[in-house]
């Protein structure tokens, strides 16, 4: 079991340069994710949530504003803080085991995580895949593959884009439910990127709603409900009417 | 479909392997073109005809022998790749006769320029001697200067990929130096170098530094960002990027830089042997020639394409091996 570690966004704005002008992606952003809380973002396609998770990860410095981890600067990327992208980006030359150990690998911890590897990779219903290329693999396989190498290295932050995108709507159910226990068991932060309303409001215990690029809070809307949770229940149910109507969705009734 | 159909058809190979005309077809050609060799009598005074008789008498006897065992259950997996060669066999049969023809033994082409096949073979049974010595020559100049200029242009290539001050300063110089002939230095190097040994390991491994350095510069710098995202938020070291994600990822353009590196050294190799080096395949070639001697440099010719495919097949060999991750790799 890690300890989750506590994370601050303050005042984080950014910018790409397009073209010579300045294409603004995040405005303003500013939160704090508990030790062990399950944050999820949720905002339309473009809005900026990928690129929140590359700030937070250490992949590129904000325009503006101060990320803080345990109350330390983020000042690059750290194995503590992993992102599972949302392309699977898995190494084609590598096996999903070699894959999976990327991460010890480029730290020298290869022997000592053996038993992680492996846990790993069964949590995420792979070991028969062990050996297989990832050519070899569906779209949804690929991407348990990816949530395995990041799994391995017993993140403290474990970010998730849009990780259960590709998969088929029955292994999206299953998946929901390892994901939550393994969040349960490892007691990570996790930052969940997602677009659909009912898997951020079945998983998490805040939801944030952003904005049309640039993406602004719109809402920080906090889930009480016990897990395991059920679909239908009418607080869910309430708040999944909630945020629709916040993101101009909401459905005639 | 039901079970018993299935195994029926997956059985029927087995219980009856099929007949393989082609392969009847070129073993009787082969025995027919030995039949000719030694009975037709030579226009003019040639030597090695018996011996080209037997052997092209044994292969086809081979050839038949492999037709007939096809047919056995048991041996049929294992000759199915000589099967698929069948009409190939069949056509060098056809071939080998029409060449016996019109030179051995209706004399239609001017003879000192075209050899008959029994003299290409008297070639190898008398003067074998100083065609491996040229062999061996060759091979001891080329290897060392493929090598050294393919190791040299791997690093440089990831150098230059990698590093944006070492792209910056050499970029210009391979630019211009690059696609100049490797054999235009020729005159410099014969002069530099005090042995023409020396030189033309020079030579050879400029030949092929080129193309394994742009290609797998090319390689490196097209490596996709996320790739480096990926490991980078794993703790990993720039060196572990180099090794572990550039190098890997580049792989396939670097492949195609030793075949072209591969090519260009060959082609070096023999004008080198031919202007500076007294030994070697070129040499050979350029000695017969000047001794009107056509069957030999023939001969020698042969064993140059021989040496230069069998060089491409194990650069071939290598690349399945390690790029077996891919998909749909061209077969050599
Ligand atoms: N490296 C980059 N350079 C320029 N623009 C970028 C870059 N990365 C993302 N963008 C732009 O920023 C916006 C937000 O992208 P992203 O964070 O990937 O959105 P989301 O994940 O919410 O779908 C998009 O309009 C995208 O085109
Ligand atoms: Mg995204």
């Amino acid at each position: 079991m890690v300890n989750g570690a506590r994370l601050e966004v303050r005042g984080v704005s950014h910018a790409f340069a397009l073209e010579k002008r300045a294409l603004p992606v995040l405005e303003d952003i500013d939160f704090t994710a508990e030790p062990g809380e399950f944050v999820a973002l949720l905002g339309p396609s473009g809005c900026g949530k990928s690129t929140l998770l590359r700030l937070v990860a250490g992949l590129e410095p904000p325009t503006e504003g101060r990320l803080l981890v345990d109350g330390r600067e983020i000042t690059g990327t750290d194995p503590s803080r992993t992102i599972m992208f949302q392309d699977p980006t898995l190494f084609p030359w590598r096996t999903v085991r070699g894959n999976a150990q990327i991460g010890p690998e480029a730290r020298g911890t290869l022997r000592a995580d053996a038993g992680r590897i492996d846990d790993a990779l069964s949590l995420v219903g792979l070991s028969a895949f062990a050996e297989a290329l990832p050519h070899q693999l569906s779209g949804g396989m690929a991407q348990r593959a990816s949530l395995a190498r990041a799994l391995v290295n017993q993140p403290r932050v474990l970010m998730l884009d849009e990780p259960l995108g590709k998969l088929d709507s029955l292994t999206r159910l299953a998946m929901q439910r390892e994901l939550v226990a393994l969040w349960e068991r490892e007691g990570f932060t996790a930052l969940l990127v997602t677009h659909d309303v009912e898997e951020a409001l079945l998983l998490a215990d805040r939801v944030l709603v952003l904005s049309d690029r640039p993406a602004r809070i719109r809402a920080d809307i906090r889930v009480e409900q016990q897990r395991p949770r059920r679909r239908d229940h009418p607080g869910l149910v309430a708040r999944r009417e909630e945020i629709l109507g916040l993101l101009g969705l909401a459905e005639a009734t | 479909m039901s079970a018993t159909t299935l195994g029926a058809r997956i059985a029927a190979p087995a219980a009856r392997a099929p007949f393989w005309p082609s392969g009847w077809a070129a073993g009787l050609a082969w025995i027919g073109t030995a039949a000719l060799i030694s009975l037709w009598p030579d226009a003019d005074d040639l030597g090695r005809s018996w011996e080209l008789a037997v052997l092209a008498a044994g292969f086809g006897a081979a050839i038949q022998a492999g037709a007939i065992a096809a047919t056995l259950p048991a041996l049929a997996p294992r000759l199915a790749p000589l099967r698929a060669a069948g009409p190939w066999l069949l056509v060098l049969a056809l071939a080998l006769t029409a060449w016996e023809l019109v030179t051995a033994k209706l004399d239609w082409l001017p003879r000192p320029f075209f050899a008959a096949p029994q003299s290409i073979l008297e070639v190898f049974t008398d003067d074998y001697a100083r065609l491996g010595e040229s062999v061996w020559r060759s091979v001891l100049l080329v290897v060392p200067g493929y090598a050294l200029g393919a190791s040299i242009g791997f690093l440089f290539g990831v150098a230059m990929g990698w590093s944006r001050l070492v792209g910056y300063w050499a970029h210009p110089v391979v630019r211009l130096i690059g696609p100049l002939p490797a054999t235009a230095w020729l005159p410099i190097a014969f002069f530099a170098f005090t042995s023409s040994r020396g030189a033309s390991t020079f030579l050879i491994a400029l030949a092929s530094f080129f193309p394994v350095t742009v290609l797998t510069w090319s390689g490196v710098s097209a490596v996709s960002k996320s790739y480096y995202d990926v490991a980078r938020t794993m703790g990993a070291t720039p060196w572990f990027l180099v090794r572990k994600v550039a190098v890997p990822a580049a792989m396939p353009s670097v492949f195609v830089g030793l075949f072209v590196g591969l090519g260009a050294s060959f082609s070096v190799l023999v004008v080198a042997e031919m202007m500076g080096v007294k030994a070697g395949l070129g040499w050979y070639m350029q000695w017969a020639q000047g001794w009107a001697a056509y069957a030999n440099m023939y001969a020698a010719l042969l064993v140059l394409a021989l040496m230069c495919s069998s060089a491409v097949t194990l650069l071939f060999r290598l690349r399945d091996h390690l790029l077996s991750w891919q998909k749909g790799l061209v077969r050599w």
